[in-house]
């Protein structure tokens, strides 16, 4: 097994080695930050031209998710277009997987601050989502009640190993909240020893850290204390 | 036409009891050849010979705007030359303005140079391209004669003279009638630079200076003989003091960084009558460095510890000793080193070889013999770089609107791109346009537009970032290091991303001579705490690696090779090899030998192939590759110029299968194509194409996510757009460093399945020095998952959470 299990709240979620959180129990897959179009929107103001193919490659690991867990609702944690224009230009062929995906299921777009509107693409629009003893929103509040799922700040860990340092994307959990790794292609990480991000846990915190498979490790440790 | 010396200029030379050294003469009388060569030994007065005729020029009549543009690799030798230039200026009475312009200088004499430019501009390539950028550049650069550019033989060899040629080749179409003159060091092929530096497909000529006497060179002699392994040279640290203490001012060569550090720290603690001792490298804190030039410049220091930050440029006049600590691994390279000693033309250079480790006995004396056989290495030949026609490309689009076919005749007037053919540039020019996807995805949003056949900006706002992106020196990541305290700390240098990223509080390390603990990390600077007289526990950061040069190599396998010739060593190091040849063997030509040994939790594997480091890092990675496939979980890998050092996680018990030549190359595109050096090449040519921008300092914020990595960009083209140009250059560039293929086959049918496989007790003494080599290559295979999830394991018990 690959996943790992995550309990919050008397919910037990998996944690799986794409980044993306599966709540069987609820039939719900969560996934956080997919900046979706972001190469678009560089070259729209001018930046650099990267490979536009990060949407494609978004959604094709979304669809694998969908195949394999069949959801019947998909929460996407806010971010998840770069910008509310970035929505309205999606190429015809990016429009139609995204469509493909999400007929016959529930679609929630989770409000973020990159996208605080995502115009004509169906599924509903919610600044939070309450789901029995959860609560998913885009940016965890440093007073939010238990069981708050949020994203935006894509934790990521680094380990020094005997086969040298490694560092991955991670989802961060305590008793009280479980932030997740951002799920698209081009989005660079924070790292969840300092800053922001380490002041949301308690010391008894756990990474999971992403990759073939799921590892986990205390987000406290003599490397980073 | 001849030129002969103004009297002013005449009268001067006479007032110093001077005359002109005949090669000077000869610059003088080809000022007007559209291009000239000078090779001239370091102290043979090379600049004056670049700047006599401007100053001639100048004399005799008076010049309104720039006349001469100096181009040099160094910030710090632009303003050195300006120091040097002005006194001889003032002296003959010429009324002229001499003045540098880098990347340090101030804003509001940048914006005065570019209104009014003075006579003579000191300069790097960077500062000339961002000249070039501007709209106004045709005006600044009005009525220019001259171009000097200095330590062309350095340039030449990298990305930064192959941008500089495109610049000139700008200049000289704003300019018809510019002459250009390159001042190099002593160099195995001349023509070579001649070529490089000329506006094809016009000739330039070579003026040859006297070489000077033979150099007074020879290879330390200690009470303790050198250790085993090691680079550091600290065995010998009461020898060399003695050196400096006899002689005026000492440079001390080290090859690395970190080596540099240590050296210097042990020098101290033998200081007894506290002699003033500087030391000088790339990591250190910009004011820090600069403190330890204007010592020296002011002659308070007996002596540096340096790296190649000082290999070359400026003139110090009372340096009388160059001691090389460590191989010299280059033998041009030692010859111009050992050049900065005595620049009093027609007296010998005095240089002393410290070899680090019993092996380096042995490249040392090699070294030595190279030197006076006056055999210098070559470079290979290198194609033209597409990444930097690129980044000019765009260049070029923010001073002007550009007509394709012009441009592309001004690019192949430039020496390294005379033969670049038409579809390679339009692919160049597709890419700065389009990003030159198969999949058009921006034609919206274009980043040059083509308007009744001229190409410009769509959006002229992207200029400034064009312009912040200027450059082909692509370093690698690096955060600051500071001492904590609450006003924020005295910057104490930088250190390698990487290596901060392998620090646990209470880590200590060396920074500036100093030994250092590590606090945290806070706002993506490392903060640390000061450590008295400790032992540092980790030695060694971040350090650039220097291949050995081919030509040095075969001398090493021919001395080693040859008992007779072990005469020459000292008898240290012939017990030594003795000694390897007790617990291991020796390396034969027509056989290979393998070492097998375990050390700190890891297998290793040693083959001592002499292959050239190019054949041996395409050795580890076939090997690796079949590793990864019989599961023996190999971590890394490191190729020097005689060996290739694996280390796994598994024992190796037979290399034979490893090492058998059939189906060598199946599967081997996708393995090379995943791999870290393959990622690396690609960061660097994506940043100076424009593909990616640079990380300016002052941009990532803590609280913000970083940037993503380059290595998702990379993997993404290579997923869906396989035959983009920014892959075909990666390519092309790994295919210089990395697969010599040629080399590997050759090799493997030479020892025709003949492979000696030792199980070694311990580390033997032909690989210790491996262990300590720079420029590991990493497998991302089972091996990494495998360590991670037995590091998880032990944290997680560790802190009482499974």
């Amino acid at each position: 097994m690959s996943d790992t299990e995550i309990l919050l709240c008397g919910t037990t979620l998996s944690a799986r080695p794409s980044g993306a959180l599966w709540w069987a129990e609820a039939e719900i897959l969560c996934v956080a930050d997919l900046h979706l179009g972001k190469s678009e929107r560089l070259a729209r103001r001018g930046g650099s031209l990267l490979p536009p193919y990060e949407t494609a490659e978004t959604l094709s690991r979304l669809q694998r998710e969908i195949d394999a867990l069949q959801p019947r609702s998909v929460i996407c944690l806010g971010d998840s277009f770069d910008d509310s224009h970035a929505a309205e230009l999606l190429p015809e062929a990016e429009r139609q997987m995204l469509g493909s995906l999400m007929s016959g299921r529930r679609w929630i777009w989770v409000t973020g601050n990159h996208d605080p509107e995502i115009p004509g693409l169906g599924g509903t629009h919610m600044a939070e989502v309450s789901r029995g003893p959860l609560l998913f929103r885009h940016i965890a509040h440093p007073r939010a009640e238990a069981g708050e799922v949020s994203g935006h700040y894509h934790p990521k860990m680094r380990l020094a190993t005997r086969a040298g340092s490694v560092s991955r994307p991670c989802f961060v959990a305590d008793r009280r909240r479980l932030i997740l790794p951002a799920f698209g292609a081009y989005t660079g990480g924070l790292n969840c020893t300092s800053g922001p991000l380490r002041e949301l846990f308690e010391e008894t915190a756990i990474c999971v850290l992403t990759g073939t498979a799921t590892t986990s490790v205390p987000l406290i440790t003599r490397a980073t204390a | 036409m001849t030129r002969t010396l103004p009297p002013r200029i005449l009268a001067w030379f006479t007032a110093r009891g001077w005359q002109p050294h005949p090669h000077q003469r000869a610059l003088l009388e080809r000022a007007d050849d559209p291009a000239t060569l000078l090779i001239a030994p370091t102290g043979g007065g090379k600049t004056l010979a670049g700047f006599l005729p401007t100053l001639c020029d100048l004399a005799s009549a008076p010049h309104g705007g720039m006349h001469t543009l100096y181009v040099s690799p160094l910030k710090a030798l632009a303003a050195d030359i300006k120091r040097n230039l002005s006194a001889p200026a003032s002296e003959i009475g010429l009324d002229i303005r001499i003045e540098d312009r880098t990347g340090d200088t101030p804003q509001s004499q940048r914006q005065r140079q570019r209104r009014d430019p003075p006579q003579i501009l000191l300069t790097t390539p960077e500062s000339l391209a961002l000249l070039l950028s501007y709209e106004d550049a045709p005006r600044i650069f009005a009525g220019l004669r001259r171009v000097v550019v200095d330590e062309i033989h350095a340039l030449a060899e990298s990305k930064r003279g192959d941008q500089l040629m495109l610049c000139l080749s700008r200049l000289q179409s704003l300019v018809p009638d510019l002459t250009r003159v390159g001042l190099s060091a002593t160099v195995d092929k001349p023509e070579r630079i001649a070529r490089y530096l000329a506006p094809a497909p016009q000739p330039c000529p070579i003026v040859a200076a006297d070489p000077g006497p033979d150099p007074d060179i020879s290879l330390l002699e200690t009470d303790t003989p050198p250790p085993w392994a090691g680079a550091g040279g600290r065995y010998a640290v009461n020898e060399v003091m003695e050196l400096i203490r006899e002689a005026q001012t000492t440079l001390v060569f080290i090859n690395t960084r970190a080596q540099a550090e240590l050296f210097f720290r042990a020098l101290w603690e033998v200081n007894d009558t506290a002699l003033p001792i500087g030391i000088h490298h790339g990591s250190l804190s910009r004011e820090a460095r600069q403190r330890t030039e204007a010592a020296m410049v002011a002659g308070e220091l007996r002596a540096i510890v340096c790296t190649g930050s000082l290999d070359l440029g400026i003139d110090w006049g009372n340096v009388d000793l160059v001691i090389q600590v460590g191989a010299p691994k280059n033998v041009k390279r030692l010859v111009q080193r050992i050049g900065r000693a005595n620049h009093h033309y027609n007296a010998p250079s005095r240089a002393v070889l410290v070899p680090a480790n019993r092996f380096e006995v042995i490249e040392c004396r090699a070294a030595l013999e190279a030197v006076f056989a006056r055999d210098l290495d070559s470079d290979a030949p290198r194609d033209a770089p597409l990444d930097v026609l690129c980044q000019h490309i765009l260049l070029m689009a923010c001073a002007a609107p550009f007509s394709a076919d012009a441009l592309f005749d001004e690019v192949r007037r430039a020496g390294p791109y005379a033969d670049l053919t038409r579809e390679s540039f339009d692919r160049c020019l597709d890419f700065c346009a389009t990003g030159g996807y198969a999949l058009r995805a921006y034609d919206r949003w274009q980043r040059l537009r083509e308007q009744d056949g001229l190409w410009s900006l769509r959006d002229p706002r992207s200029a400034r970032n064009l312009r912040m992106n200027i450059g082909t020196i692509v370093e690698v990541e690096t955060l600051a290091v500071r001492l904590k305290n609450k006003f924020g700390g005295a910057p104490l240098g930088e250190v390698e991303e990487a290596f901060a990223a392998t620090l646990s509080p209470g880590d200590t390390f060396l920074i500036g001579g100093q030994t250092v603990r590590y606090e945290g990390l806070r706002e993506m600077v490392v903060e640390v705490t000061r450590q008295g007289a400790k032992q540092p526990k980790i030695a060694v950061f971040a350090g650039v690696k220097m291949a050995t040069s081919l030509e040095l190599s075969s001398r090493v396998i021919d001395m080693l090779g040859d008992r007779d010739r072990w005469a020459a060593l000292p008898l240290h190091t012939r017990q030594w090899l003795g000694l390897q040849e007790r617990i291991s063997a020796l390396p034969r030509p027509d056989r290979l030998l393998v070492e097998s040994f375990t050390r700190a939790e890891r297998e290793y594997l040693a083959a001592y192939t002499f292959a050239g480091r190019n054949a041996n890092q395409t050795l580890g990675l076939l090997m690796t590759r079949r590793m990864e496939s019989a599961n023996l979980a190999p971590i890394g890998f490191v190729a020097t110029d005689y060996a290739l050092l694996i280390w796994g996680l598994e024992r190796v018990r037979d290399p034979a299968p490893l090492l058998s030549p059939a189906n060598l190359r199946d599967g081997l595109d996708s393995w090379l194509s995943e791999n870290a050096v393959m990622k690396r090449t690609f960061r660097t040519a994506a940043v100076i194409a424009g593909l990616i921008e640079r990380n300016m300092p002052g941009k990532r914020k803590s609280g913000r996510q970083a940037t993503f990595s380059s290595d998702i960009l990379y993997d993404t083209l290579r997923k869906y757009d396989p035959g983009h140009l920014m892959l075909d250059v990666t390519r092309a560039e790994a295919a210089r460093g990395l697969v010599d293929f040629g080399r590997v086959e050759a090799m493997l049918a030479r020892i025709d399945g003949r492979v000696d496989l030792v199980r070694a007790p311990h580390v033997t003494p032909l690989a210790a020095p491996l262990l300590l080599e720079m420029g590991k290559v990493p497998i991302k295979g089972a091996a990494e998952q495998l360590a991670l999830e037995s590091e998880a394991r032990a944290l997680m018990e560790e802190a009482g959470l499974t």
